[in-house]
């Protein structure tokens, strides 16, 4: 489970996120909100990437203020541009990246990178260079280099915003297929359809959490 | 020149980067040593058939090699007028061993394989507070970024076409270092987030006891 309590957050002046209070245990949730809202600095918080002015995030028991690196090994996060977190220039090397920082013997890290590499239908690009994938292609491998990591939860903030729609139903597909629960920062309602839970932020606030259809109706008031 | 491996299967490609490496850096040693026209013809000969036994590719061979091939010719013609003919054209077959030797390895090996042995070789340098982990991961990720930049820095000369502007050299840099620096901002988010952690490395003078 992961528990936001009280969260306030600013950036200088400028107060991004105001008194967020949420506990996540669902398989699917989608987060929501107009450009500016918050969502990327929310999805921060979930692994420790950013932490709080006030107010605590807990998963599974462990606070990101004090076991950052704990929190992190079961928070796998994926970022909207797979070009800038693609760390090495061979599509086999970058997944291998995160088990090599865990100084897993070779043979493992190779066994590993197998079963990823076939479960997301990347075999045929092992020996690539990353910089000649499509677009989303590079972005199912930023994601196998998180899910080789077997997290407990995966972050994924607007993963197919710059995709075309071709490479985006891709990357939805598996994302759909991805065991772990998995949080999913989207500006497209569409994608969200069948999540348990929707959160809808506005200037900083929760102002719509729920099923998909009333999360829907409240967002589209706010956009409006 | 750098992140142009060509995946494959020859026996140059299963050869141990060190290895080749090794080649690498005593036959360009040995190359400066002999001086003879039909010595360097014969590594030519036997550089093709490398080449060859690599089933590389010509056209990215060739498209590698063009640039330096231009560089090629003022040299020869140097020497022509300044000494003669007949050492131009053995520094020319020289210089061209020595590049397609390096293609030839930079074609043939994983970056990353590479970087692995450069990193074992700079593990003395540990004594003198130089992290080799760090600096070979750092050197990865040049190679990574260096076909992104190039693709970057050619959107803002089209776009720059585009709108009629004259070719500038702070009209290019100022927008590619904004873009580099925002880059290297999410990158090292990524890094973070991926759980990367160097283990700190304490020169020898600052450690204890
Ligand atoms: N590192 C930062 N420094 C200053 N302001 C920031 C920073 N990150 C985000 N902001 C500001 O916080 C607000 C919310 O940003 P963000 O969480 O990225 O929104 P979203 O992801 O919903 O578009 C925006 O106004 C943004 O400009
Ligand atoms: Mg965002």
């Amino acid at each position: 489970m992961i528990q936001v309590s009280n969260v306030n957050h600013r950036f200088g002046e400028r107060a991004v996120l105001t008194g967020i209070n949420l506990s996540i245990r669902e398989r699917r949730v989608g987060v929501i909100g107009a450009n500016g809202s918050g969502k990327s600095t929310f999805a921060r918080l979930l692994n420790g990437l950013l932490i709080p002015d006030n107010g605590t995030v807990i998963v599974d028991g462990l606070d990101t203020r004090e076991d950052v690196k704990a929190v992190r090994r079961r928070v796998g996060f994926v970022f909207q541009n797979p070009d800038n977190q693609i760390v090495f220039p061979v599509v086999e090397e970058d997944i291998a990246f995160g088990l090599k920082n865990l100084k897993l013997p070779k043979h493992e890290i190779a066994q590993k990178v197998d079963t990823v590499l076939a479960k997301y239908g990347l075999t045929h690009l092992r020996d690539q260079a990353a910089h000649l994938l499509s677009g989303g292609e590079k972005q199912l491998l930023a994601i196998s280099a998180v899910l080789v990591m077997e997290p407990r939860y995966v972050v994924l903030d607007e993963p197919m915003t710059l995709l075309d729609l071709r490479n985006k139903k891709l990357v939805l597909d598996t994302i759909h297929t991805i065991e772990q629960p998995v949080i999913l920062i989207t500006h497209d309602l569409d994608h969200l359809q069948d999540f348990e839970r929707v959160i809808v932020f506005d200037e900083g606030r929760v102002v719509a959490d729920g099923p998909p259809r009333e999360a829907t109706r409240r967002y589209t008031q706010a956009m409006a | 020149m750098l992140s142009l491996y060509v995946p494959g299967g020859s026996f140059i490609h299963r050869a141990p980067a060190a290895v080749k490496l090794l080649i690498l850096l005593i036959g360009s040693a040995a190359l400066f040593m002999v001086s003879s026209i039909p010595v360097h013809a014969a590594e030519l000969v036997l550089i093709a058939g490398l080449f060859h036994a690599a089933r590389l590719p010509w056209r990215d061979t060739v498209r590698q090699l063009r640039t330096a091939m231009i560089l090629l010719i003022p040299i020869f013609l140097f020497h022509v007028f300044i000494t003669d003919w007949v050492l131009g054209l053995e520094t020319v077959l020289r210089i061209l061993v020595l590049l397609l030797l390096a293609v030839l390895v930079t074609l043939t090996t994983k970056p990353t394989e590479m970087i692995d042995v450069l990193e074992a070789a700079a593990r003395p340098l540990r004594h003198v507070g130089v992290n080799p982990s760090k600096a070979s991961m750092m050197l990865s990720m040049v190679i990574r970024f260096i076909p992104m930049m190039m693709r970057e820095a050619q959107e803002i000369l089209e776009a720059q076409r585009a709108r009629g502007l004259d070719r500038n050299a702070i009209a290019l840099l100022m927008p590619l270092l904004i873009k580099t620096l925002k880059m290297a901002d999410d990158l090292s988010e990524a890094i973070e987030a991926r759980g990367y952690d160097p283990e700190p490395v304490v020169p020898v003078w600052r450690k204890k006891g």
